[in-house]
């Protein structure tokens, strides 16, 4: 679904808000910028020969090393990568979309970076949203109700990012 | 005192206040671990918020410390009633990363073991559906039936739950001596007994009561809220990943004859041999979801049967498992796969040069068929919140990372 014609038309469209696209890999995917995020996705949701109505899944991968040694040889600065899997119902197609982040908001450490939500445009984007805010920590601006759904509610941390440190104890109960 | 006034105070009497009641985790209708919290006002409810994440296992985390093969067992105890179809999804997602051709032999053998497992899953759901509806009989038959396939199962890898049976790269061995036999005399015994339970369930007036008109979920609200399997083609959308999914998962299913169950024009595919639709049933409710259920058993039956068939004239051997330590090529995948409770996506990331992958990510179809609960619920009574969730057949051990 996603090739070359495609993308350029959704360049052409939103302009410098498709920031790119990787097409060799298993599944193509489009990286669109976060402030176009919900206009590309209503877009995609509502123009009829692409009508991506179905989200499959949100989830953010942690470019994070904590081994110092593989970290100098890794070829990639640290930032999250949001992932939107998409498809269509009618077309039976499937598309991905990915989001780069900072891995801390304004590089200070423990502020988690923000991106706007796209509840408004698919619904079951409110758990994938409170699930992804949970383990992997990012804050989704427009989201009616942002708590924690998998960890207890005063929980500390992300458990998901790679650099996260499981407690000492919690509530009296050992943690390592 | 007048007569007036009198009724006024025995009406203030009579009026109840909103109440908040936990229903779960250990309730037996709540399917696991799962609570309810209900804000209800007499009998009716008008909010129902599930409380998620009393597993908790870190199935996600784990599998980023673990090589592929190794996180076989893991994906097992998901969705714990349909551990083939698990290891299936993971297998396929980590083949498709890894550009991975399978021999014939291979493919035919997932088919037939992923049905016989979508079967045993039906069967619970079915069964427990009927224990929270109150009655216990069709409990006690579908396991039997269940008990059948287990020993079936058992046979081929040695476990009754926990399988680990299907691996990337083919299946960790080939079927035993008499197996097919063995399948084929149990499909024979199983058929005629499916429409003893659509006397005890399907055609059941207090069940038809029960379970006609509640949690009506209409096609759009079951795509906006992301629900798959028999609780989406319960509201009467046509989409089946068997027929329409990613090219790699449809290539197994190729050169098999099988329909996809859904409602087309106030009629189901095999309408004809089995209780029709009630007139109280609206497209999208209880009863749907249950029907779709009990028809996918039979389509199951019949990909077995072609399966064997298929078996018998392939040839080659039953895949060679990729090493316990392939080096993953960098680049990611996502692969879903349709298992007896809906869509269950698995994605890989890998940065190449090393065989753990840098992410894992399982995205199951009771997460989302969950959230749809609080919508359902809202307006309905306590008695049908059983009625719902049992519905949606849900496994918490599938929602939880």
């Amino acid at each position: 679904m996603i090739d070359e014609p495609f993308v350029e038309k959704l360049k052409q469209r939103f302009g410098d808000k498709v920031v790119g696209a990787n097409l060799e890999n298993v599944d193509p995917w489009i990286e669109v910028s976060p402030t176009g995020l919900v206009e590309v996705c209503r877009y995609l949701k509502e123009e009829s020969s692409i009508a991506f109505d179905y989200l499959n899944s949100i989830c953010v991968v942690d470019y994070c090393e904590t081994d110092p040694k593989k970290a100098a040889k890794a070829k990639w600065q640290p930032h999250l990568e949001v992932v939107y899997h998409v498809s269509s119902i009618r077309h039976k197609t499937t598309g991905t979309m990915k989001v780069m982040l900072s891995r801390w908001k304004d590089a200070i450490e423990g502020q988690i970076p923000e991106l706007p939500s796209v509840t408004s445009v698919w619904k079951t984007a409110d758990w994938h949203e409170r699930e992804v805010y949970d383990l992997s920590g990012v804050l989704f601006i427009g989201h009616e109700n942002l708590r924690r759904i998998l960890c207890p509610e005063d929980w500390v941390g992300h458990p998901l990012r790679k650099d996260y440190v499981m407690p000492l104890e919690y509530h009296g109960i050992r943690g390592r | 005192m007048s007569n007036a006034n009198q009724s006024e105070i025995i009406e203030l009497d009579v009026r109840t206040d909103e109440m908040l009641v936990n229903m779960g985790p250990q309730h037996p209708s709540t399917h696991g671990v799962l609570r309810l919290v209900l804000r209800t006002d007499g009998e009716v409810v008008s909010e129902a918020v599930p409380h998620i994440g009393y597993l908790h296992r870190c199935a996600e985390k784990i599998g980023e410390n673990l090589t592929p093969r190794q996180f076989i067992p893991y994906t097992d105890r998901m969705d714990y009633l349909a551990g083939m179809n698990m290891n299936l999804g993971w297998s396929l997602a980590v083949e498709k990363l890894l550009d991975y051709d399978l021999p014939e032999k291979v493919r035919h053998t997932r088919v037939m073991i992923a049905e016989l497992n979508r079967i045993a899953s039906h069967l619970v759901g079915m069964g427990t559906y009927g224990l929270d509806l109150g009655t216990f009989s069709p409990f006690l038959y579908a396991f039997r039936e269940r008990e059948k396939i287990l020993d079936l199962l058992e046979w081929v890898c040695g476990a009754r739950l926990t399988y680990s049976y299907i691996t990337p790269g083919g299946v960790t061995a080939d079927l035993p001596f008499d197996w097919i036999d063995k399948c084929s005399h149990f499909l024979d015994q199983f058929e005629p007994q499916i429409p003893d339970y659509h006397t005890l369930l399907t055609t059941n007036a207090i069940f038809i009561k029960r379970t006609t008109g509640i949690g009506v979920m209409s096609a759009d609200m079951a795509i906006a809220y992301g629900c798959s399997g028999p609780v989406l083609r319960g509201s009467g959308v046509d989409h089946d990943l068997r027929r329409d999914g990613e090219p790699r998962y449809r290539a197994m299913y190729e050169g098999y004859d099988f329909e996809v169950i859904v409602e087309r024009d106030g009629s189901y595919p095999t309408d004809q041999v089995y209780p029709s639709v009630p007139d109280e049933a609206v497209l999208g409710d209880c009863w749907h979801r249950f029907y779709v259920r009990m028809l996918e058993v039979i389509q199951a039956i019949k990909l077995i049967r072609q399966g064997m068939d298929f078996y018998r004239k392939s040839s080659g051997d039953w895949g060679t498992p990729i090493k316990l330590a392939t080096k993953l090529p960098p680049g990611e995948a996502y692969l879903e796969t349709e298992c007896p409770r809906g869509q269950m996506g698995f994605y890989v990331v890998s940065d190449g040069g090393d065989s753990i992958p840098r992410r894992v990510r399982a995205r199951s179809s009771c997460f989302s068929n969950l959230s749809v609960v609080e919508e359902l619920c809202r307006g309905g009574l306590i008695a049908d919140i059983p009625a719902i969730v049992g519905s949606l057949d849900i496994v918490m051990g599938e929602i939880d990372r």
